[in-house]
């Protein structure tokens, strides 16, 4: 595969650097291609734009920040608007319905559903709603497979969480799935 | 027997690397962003009977790791900016009675605390200018995660054998971005000692230079006694004014280094043989750079890259060389020129040089170096 750019945008304290981190793992240790994870916060412990980003190629990754954002996930408002000049118009726009409701304009593909409503109401907590966005975000852009996916999450949590996560997981991978295959349709 | 691989970031692999090289003592104080090497090495050190302190601020920092260092241990510190700021009059203590330690200092944005999460490679002039008086330094850049753990070991080397402080300067982005990176197997890298007196306690000056250079130093607390000192030092580590050994030892503090500079200056060089501009990067840039010269050359444009992994002594000889070659000289750095000084000083005119220089938080990207390459004339 050609250089991948992913970015997680959000607000800090929504647990975007740690989807990064995990898809990078998934990647770099689990799937075996090189990977480079990278973030830009400010000085907020909470609040505030944040963003991760990856960075997916089968050569070494020199520059290790995004360049042409192939895959975009936006869980505020604040991030869409600040994040998405970059992205390319053949990319993906994931974001959350209930918190971004003014979308960019591009010619990205735009795919939503209630991210963190599915974590809070479905899983059964809101902490994982990065991975309920993650799940999503594999599914959308295969930039590595389901179960590799799953493996980097469950080696990252402690055990105590494993099976929540691997339910936000699966919740976040279904849920874009089925966005992706309803927006396919309308395009039909 | 497959090797252990992690994925971590640059700070952590460097407090992997320390405990590598054989680091027993840290002490330091915590700040953004370098806050991950104390948080690791709090952790590690305990387990292999070494000792982690959280002193009250940056100069009791320095002045316990002097302290370590002399009683014998491989010693780290980790800092940033406004931390580099306040341990400088202890560096300079630790430069001329020769204490053997390393100082990792995270790059983020300045002058005083300045922009802590953001990217900076402003502190060069710091690491070597920081500390008053006539002093070598040894500054080595790390460019990637796996970098950063094996320059750490580097760091320790140097520091051992040539009895200094040695400073490791990562850039923000360095430091906190995540690669794979491979554990070290014992013995795959070289590990070297400080020289032990091979004279009874009653024949030891710490300071003698009949063993050459870089007299052996002995650990305090082994029964070896001695005086150290900031002031100018007799060989027994007395305080004097003597002209004569002030002089004589001023210059064999500073020779340790220039002697020996083909040993200590890395450097790496990308598609520089047929290359007419020479783009000068270090840490987070130097990726930049490969990335902007790999799409240049797609363009046919006959650039390459000079990448500095020893700062400090600067690689004088190499872009003199460079200088007579290509036409021009391209310099991005998160800073407002500051390597750009220093290749104005070895090209001596011979070649344009072009800065790039931001200091916004944003690292430069590889964009922006291929639009300079436009202007080399």
């Amino acid at each position: 595969m050609a250089r991948y750019e992913l970015r997680f945008s959000g607000a800090g304290g929504q647990g975007l650097i740690t989807a990064g981190i995990i898809l990078a793992e998934a990647a770099s240790i689990h799937e075996g291609k090189q990977a480079v994870q990278s973030q830009s916060y400010g000085p907020e412990a909470r609040g505030g734009a944040s963003k991760s980003e990856v960075i997916i190629d089968d050569v070494p990754v020199d520059y290790p920040k995004a360049t042409k954002v192939d895959a975009l996930l936006a869980l505020t408002q604040e991030a869409c608007d600040k994040y998405s000049a970059d992205l390319k118009d053949t990319g993906i726009l994931l974001y959350d319905t209930d918190l971004v409701t003014k979308l960019p304009e591009g010619g990205f593909k735009k795919v939503g559903f209630n991210i963190i409503n599915t974590a809070k109401n479905e899983v059964g907590r809101e902490i994982v709603a990065n991975i309920v966005a993650l799940g999503a975000m594999i599914a959308l852009t295969g930039v590595v497979s389901r179960e590799n996916g799953l493996k980097a999450v469950l080696s990252r949590v402690p055990e105590a969480f494993l099976e929540l996560n691997e339910k936000a997981y699966a919740a976040g991978f279904e849920k874009a799935t089925a966005a992706a295959k309803y927006l396919s349709l309308l395009h039909i | 027997m497959s090797k252990k691989v992690g994925f971590l970031q640059g700070n952590e692999a460097a407090a992997h690397g320390a405990l590598y090289a054989g680091c027993k003592f840290f002490a330091g104080y915590p700040i953004t962003p370098s806050t991950e090497v104390s948080e690791v090495l709090s952790i590690e050190l305990p387990k292999i009977g070494g000792k982690f302190i959280q002193m009250e601020d940056e100069i009791g920092a320095m002045a316990a790791l002097l302290g370590g260092a002399l009683a014998g241990q491989k010693a780290l510190t980790s800092t940033s900016g406004p931390g580099l700021s306040l341990k400088q009059e202890l560096i300079g203590y630790g430069c001329i009675a020769e204490i053997p330690c390393v100082v990792y200092n995270v790059m983020r944005g300045g002058p005083s605390t300045g922009m802590p999460t953001g990217p900076s490679q402003s502190d060069v002039m710091c690491a070597k200018w920081g500390t008053h008086g006539d002093h070598a330094t040894i500054a080595l850049m790390p460019a990637s995660v796996q970098e950063t753990y094996d320059m750490i070991v580097r760091a320790f080397n140097l520091a051992e054998k040539y009895r200094m402080p040695v400073h490791v300067l990562p850039d923000e982005i360095v430091a906190h971005m995540r690669e794979r990176i491979e554990f070290r197997e014992p013995g795959e890298l070289e590990i070297i000692d400080r020289t032990a007196p091979s004279v009874p306690p009653s024949e030891y000056k710490p300071y003698d230079t009949k063993f050459g250079d870089v007299p052996p130093l002995a650990a305090f607390g082994s029964g070896y006694k001695f005086h150290v000192t900031g002031l100018n030092k007799l060989p027994d580590g007395f305080p004097t004014t003597k002209a004569e050994y002030v002089q004589a030892e001023e210059e064999r503090q500073v020779r340790k280094v220039t002697a020996n500079i083909d040993e200590i200056v890395e450097f790496e060089e990308f598609m520089l043989d047929d290359a007419e501009i020479c783009v000068v990067a270090y840490g987070s840039t130097s990726r930049s750079a490969r990335y902007a010269v790999n799409e240049a050359r797609e363009q046919g444009i006959k650039v390459g890259m000079f990448r500095i992994k020893t700062f400090w002594p600067f690689p004088d000889k190499q872009i003199k060389a460079l200088a007579d070659k290509v036409k021009g000289f391209i310099v991005p750095e998160m800073n407002l020129g500051m390597c750009s000084l220093e290749i104005e000083r070895c090209a001596q005119g011979k070649a344009q040089i072009l800065g790039i220089n931001r200091v916004d938080g944003e690292p430069i990207n590889p964009e922006q170096i291929l639009e300079k390459m436009k202007e080399v004339k």
